[in-house]
């Protein structure tokens, strides 16, 4: 199938290097100590976060650090057909793994001892690239709780189809079975806390390909930083400094 | 940019779900008018000066193409949603619409208009998704006009009235396509119009030249729902017709739900059906599976056979069925095949055929529309109408023609004249029908391709020398055996004695992976073309010269890259050690087989060349030995040799190819070579060699072979190839030809070889029937065959010397290469021995001739015979063709015999006969062979 036409387009119209429209909102649930909406075209992801508070379960308890934890869910009604899926399936369980696992890498665990820090992200509408979008929303959703990180960690992915890089894979590019690289990235501090893979990619090309990824990180810790500074603004307008 | 969002419903598997994409609308896609001031105009396609650009709607792509790809339109602005709709009707269109737009040559530029801002349109409600489509065609028109202004006119081309009705409404200019190419006053674009379908006014007055004849011939092809359901029940049976290559009135179907091939006969059975289409057949009641073969013949015009070469695998021989024809007093005889007729077609395989004009009285006013049948040269195909304005010209010519459409009223398909290729009997334009018909590129190379070579003069540099994957192996001592005249020498030889009296064998093979990098337009045009391609008197390259005759052909006295296997063996041909390397050699002699085999006879020559000469030699003979113990087969082909006139091009004479053991030498250490490569290769990539395999025949396959010899009272044992080469070889006549004769008769038993990806089936299947070897690949002739690439950049990676490229990784790719590699070396193969075939009557044409041949087949009104000097083989006929199984002659099918009533006479099969050779035309442009018992 062809998924880059001659004239350089993809099947919606974007360019290879190009990624869908993002779009993110603070504070989505009030009840939760922090949360976000994050969209990447149609991909749309909602995260809480609570905490950090007393540890629920005591044995789980750490000395010196803060225990994260991460529940991730897909609506049922979030993909077209509207499937009941069981919880705890063996997908979610191991996105909830790399999305704990990845922000983990930048909460600064060691302030917040024996203390619990409650990640939950549930997809809302799912068009590829769900893994990425609930990272980028948990950040949003950390930051918004005022939980301390080392640097806002960003994700998107990077596909090979029709032997050109392709930037944030729809569901369509997702389903070609190519190579799709998921990348997690801390821009300032240039580290990547995440690197998945599908498929196989040799080596020189799999390296152009994260690159294009972490270009990605890169332009969505751009976006998020903004929405951060704007929410910013707006607390200081409400309190009135 | 602008970002935007449609929502699309679809139906996927008889479920109704809603489906949403994102559609990004842009401002960022370019008009491609260089003489636009706002546009960028870098990526440009349209002519600076163009008058008129020309948007074209889907209906016209799809019918119009062959208009299409005539250099006289140009400036053609194709719009993302036309092509969208053709990808989605007729992809071989949607693929020479796609060429014709990469086409640097030629002014197509694809506007993305499904893309742009201001040319999207949204379906309205209650629209239907074409009304939609053709607004959105007329809304980028519209578009084009408006943001040119007055630079161009901007014309619109459409054959619905109703959507051109709609561009004059809005403001758009738009013509149908035959009053614009009659606009462009050039009468011969007029041929290539396709003729508006039946219900149109023009095609009443066809029928009006055939008054009163408007009767149904075929009957209606059921509808695509009945055919689906029929299918599903099991009533109707889905597989691809071929019609026999040596009788047209006869079909086959191979069907997976039946098991077995349904069988057509006759063109009313076959219902327009065309060679190669997917249709859904019906069977006919048992009762009537075996009456229709005589109508069939009743109504046959010229379904004799032609005298052809001898076929040299069974793909090639033409088809039997297993029907048993009783003389004509029998009782019909019920047949075990199952028979059907075809009710509908499922996908059409119409593409362009080579053929000519049937001779026809010019009419008397000369540029006027004619309408005439095009006889293709491709036998399957039945006669083609078409209508001409160039008539005159026309008749002696070869042309090629296209099929549009096959109303069910009339007898023969209408189709339109594409071009002409040149004069009938014109042995260049022969030649060029040879490749048109077999799908063989013989076009130049294109200049991105040849900026790939190296520049001349090349030699070998310091830095191939200092290159530590390269071995410099110029102080040995290399020679290479090739057929005379030579000029691709792609393999080379070495022999050593060793200290300790083993033998240092080396075959060395023309480095072409060093020349040829993955991913370059050459690369990409040697997969394309897949083989070079021998016809007698020329020779189409897989490679561009340069590289196929200098760079890297191993000449005598010059350094050259290549590409070495290198073996440790002891006297007794037993291989020690084994090992591989690219090298840098210096070839000391370029013999042909003749000159090798005259230096190892001499037993006065005792120089070293003639030493290694001798034994290599030795070793083939022992290695040869082994194989044939092992099962391998020998096989006798009856391969001829021209010589031809340097001036004219003429076969001057004609004879069998002599094998010598120098060939019987060179070929030995090549399949030792590529036997070598396929273990090592396959043991590093198991799922991703190319090996090439060669399936073991059926019985079914071995059948005629069988029925002939026991008529002889010979008995094959055919349990396996061993068993059959040991009976082969046991199968002595009372006259020499014999054992021969029976291996070219058990040759026509067997499949070809064919390539394949070692992913794609288990390690029993690899096994290669004829060579006796469990893995089989090539290796030897990189210069002329595209797998030995595959095969050299798989060594090299093995060896990690290179990388293996990215092509690798995508396994079903590979496996399209290797159908390609097939597809291409069959056609080459067909190519060849049609290109024979046209030597062999040419020659004939000025010298009848009596010679000796030998009956290898009994048939009911005459014989099969085989021509051993010739390599031909053809009917002779013992009663005229009208009196056909009049009873004169008797048939004895069990001892393959044929007699006259009266018993005064009577032949059998593989008795010596003299015949005479004649070339006869009983039709115009037709000439054939004619063979006539003396």
């Amino acid at each position: 199938m062809e998924y880059v036409n001659p004239e350089g387009l993809r099947l919606d119209g974007r360019r290879p290097m190009e990624m869908r429209q993002i779009r993110a909102e603070i504070g989505s649930v009030a009840k939760a100590d922090g949360s976000a909406l994050f969209e990447m075209g149609n991909t749309k992801v909602i995260a809480a976060v609570y905490g950090p508070r007393e540890v629920q379960n005591r044995s789980q308890q750490i000395s010196d650090k803060a225990l994260v934890r991460c529940e991730y869910s897909m609506a049922n009604f979030s993909t077209g057909d509207r499937m009941r899926k069981p919880k705890g399936d063996r997908r979610s369980t191991e996105i909830s793994l790399v999305i704990r696992q990845t922000m983990e890498a930048c909460i600064m665990t060691h302030l917040m001892p024996r203390s619990q820090i409650d990640i939950f992200v549930q997809v809302l509408q799912a068009d590829g690239g769900t893994r990425s979008a609930c990272i980028n929303a948990a950040t949003l959703a950390l930051a918004d709780a005022g939980i301390p990180l080392r640097d806002l960690v960003t994700s998107c992915s990077a596909g090979y189809l029709n032997s050109t890089p392709l930037l944030d894979l729809n569901y369509v590019e997702d389903s070609a079975g190519g190579p799709d690289v998921t990348v997690g990235f801390l821009p300032k501090l240039d580290k990547v806390t995440l690197l998945q893979m599908d498929s196989k990619l040799s080596i020189d090309l799999f390296e152009n390909v994260m690159q294009l990824a972490i270009e990605g990180c890169k332009a969505v810790a751009n976006y998020i930083r903004e929405i951060l500074l704007e929410n910013t603004k707006q607390l200081e307008y409400r309190r009135g400094l | 940019m602008l970002h935007s969002k449609t929502f699309v419903k679809k139906t996927r598997g008889g479920k109704v779900n809603k489906q949403v994409r994102e559609h990004y609308l842009r401002d960022d896609i370019y008009c491609g008018a260089p003489i636009c001031k706002v546009c960028d105009s870098s990526a440009a396609r349209l002519s600076p000066s163009a008058s008129t650009i020309l948007i074209v709607d889907t209906n016209v792509v799809l019918h119009q193409i062959d208009l299409l790809e005539n250099p006289a339109i140009d400036d053609v602005v194709m719009l993302s949603i036309v092509l969208e709709e053709v990808k989605n009707k007729n992809m071989a269109v949607y693929n020479r619409v796609r060429a014709l737009c990469s086409n640097s040559m030629r002014r197509f530029f694809v506007f993305a208009n499904e893309h742009h801002k201001d040319t999207f349109v949204k379906e309205m409600n209650k629209e239907s998704k074409n009304d939609r489509n053709d607004r959105a065609i007329r809304v980028a028109a519209q578009w084009y006009q408006n943001h040119l202004g007055g630079a161009a006119r901007v014309l619109l081309i459409t054959n619905d009235r109703e959507n051109k009705r709609k561009a004059i409404e809005e403001g758009i200019s738009a013509e149908t396509i035959e009053s614009y190419v009659k606009s462009l006053d050039q009468p011969n674009l007029l041929d290539l119009l396709v003729q508006p379908a039946s219900e149109d006014v023009n095609m009443e007055e066809v029928e009006d030249l055939r008054p009163s004849k408007r009767k149904v011939i075929y009957a209606e092809h059921k509808p695509m729902s009945e055919i689906t359901s029929g299918l599903h029940r099991g009533i109707y049976h889905q597989g691809k017709l071929r019609v026999n290559r040596y009788n047209p009135f006869e079909a086959y179907v191979g069907s997976e739900s039946i098991g077995d091939e349904i069988i057509i006969y006759g063109r009313a059975n076959m219902n327009r059906a065309f060679d190669g289409d997917i249709v859904a057949v019906e069977l006919l009641p048992q009762d009537q599976w075996y009456e229709e073969k005589s109508l069939s013949i009743a109504d046959e015009e010229d379904g004799e056979e032609d005298v052809h070469l001898v076929p040299n695998s069974a793909d090639d021989a033409p088809r039997t069925t297993n029907v048993v024809q009783g003389s004509a007093g029998d009782a019909k005889i019920m047949s075990s095949r199952p028979s059907g007729f075809v009710v509908g077609i499922i996908k059409r395989n119409w593409h362009a055929y080579c053929g000519s004009l049937e001779p026809m009285p010019l009419p008397a006013g000369s540029g006027g529309t004619a309408h005439a049948l095009f006889v293709s040269k491709d036998r399957r195909i039945p006669k083609i109408r078409i209508q001409t304005r160039q008539l005159e010209n026309l008749l002696d010519k070869r042309i090629i023609v296209v099929v549009d459409s096959w109303d069910h009223l009339s007898r023969y398909p209408s189709g339109h004249y594409v071009r002409t290729i040149g004069e009938i009997g014109d042995r260049d334009t022969e030649s060029e029908v040879v490749l048109i018909e077999n799908d063989i590129n013989s076009r130049p190379f294109s200049s991105q391709v040849l900026a790939c070579l190296p520049s001349l003069p090349w030699s070998v540099s310091s830095e191939d020398l200092a290159n530590p994957i390269r071995q410099d192996l110029r102080h040995l001592r290399v020679f290479s055996v090739d057929p005379p005249g030579c000029k691709d020498i792609d393999d080379a030889l070495h022999c050593i004695t060793l200290p300790n009296g083993n033998f240092e064998v080396g075959v060395h093979i023309a480095d072409v992976t060093n020349f040829v990098l993955p991913g370059t337009p050459l690369d990409d045009e040697a997969t394309q073309r897949g083989t070079s391609v021998y016809l007698v008197e020329r020779r189409i390259d897989m490679l561009p010269k340069p590289l196929t005759e200098d760079i890297c052909s191993l000449r005598a006295d010059v350094e050259r890259l290549a590409f070495s296997v290198i073996w440790e063996m002891t006297s007794e041909a037993e291989i020690i050690s084994k090992r591989y390397t690219k090298s840098v050699i210096k070839s000391s002699a370029a013999m042909s087989y003749i000159e090798a085999q005259a230096r190892m006879d001499d037993s006065r020559l005792m120089d070293p060349l003639t030493t290694d000469l001798r034994n290599m030699n030795t070793l083939a003979k022992i290695m040869r030995l082994k194989r044939i113990e092992r099962g391998a087969l020998t096989l006798a082909s009856a391969e001829v040799k021209f010589q031809i006139d340097t001036e004219t091009h003429d076969p001057l004479d004609i004879g069998m190819y002599q094998i010598r053991e120098a060939n019987q030498m060179v070929e030995e250490f090549m399949l030792a070579a590529n036997v070598s490569v396929a273990e090592k290769i396959l043991k590093h990539f198991p799922v991703i060699s190319l090996l090439r395999r060669h399936p073991s025949p059926t019985r079914e396959m071995l059948e005629p072979l069988l029925r002939t010899a026991a008529a002889v009272g010979l008995n094959l044992d055919v349990s396996s190839s061993k068993a059959l080469a040991d009976s082969l070889d046991h199968a002595v006549g009372d006259d020499p030809y014999f054992n021969k004769l029976i291996r070219i008769l058990a040759t026509r038993c067997m499949t070809q070889a064919v390539y394949f990806c070692s992913g794609d089936l288990s390690p029993q299947e690899y096994h290669h029937y004829g060579l006796a070897a469990p893995l089989y690949t090539h290796f030897t002739s990189p210069i002329r065959r595209y797998a030995d690439v595959i095969v050299h950049r798989l060594l090299a990676a093995s060896l990690e010397i290179q990388k293996l490229p990215s092509i690798f990784q995508d396994q079903p790719q590979l496996t399209s290469i290797a159908d390609n590699l097939n597809y291409r070396h069959r056609n080459a193969q067909m190519a060849s021995r049609a290109s024979v075939e046209l030597h062999t009557l040419i020659y004939f044409r000025k010298r009848p001739t009596d010679t000796e041949a030998r009956i290898v087949k009994i048939r009911a009104n005459g014989f099969i015979v085989f021509v051993p000097k010739y390599g031909i083989e053809g009917p002779v006929h013992l009663a005229p063709r009208s009196e056909k199984g009049s009873g004169e002659w008797f048939v004895d099918e069990q001892q393959q015999k044929i007699k006259k009533m009266d018993g005064s006479l009577s032949f059998s099969v593989l008795q010596t006969i003299r015949i005479h050779m004649e070339v006869v035309e009983p039709q115009p442009n037709r000439p054939k062979l004619q063979l006539t018992l003396i």
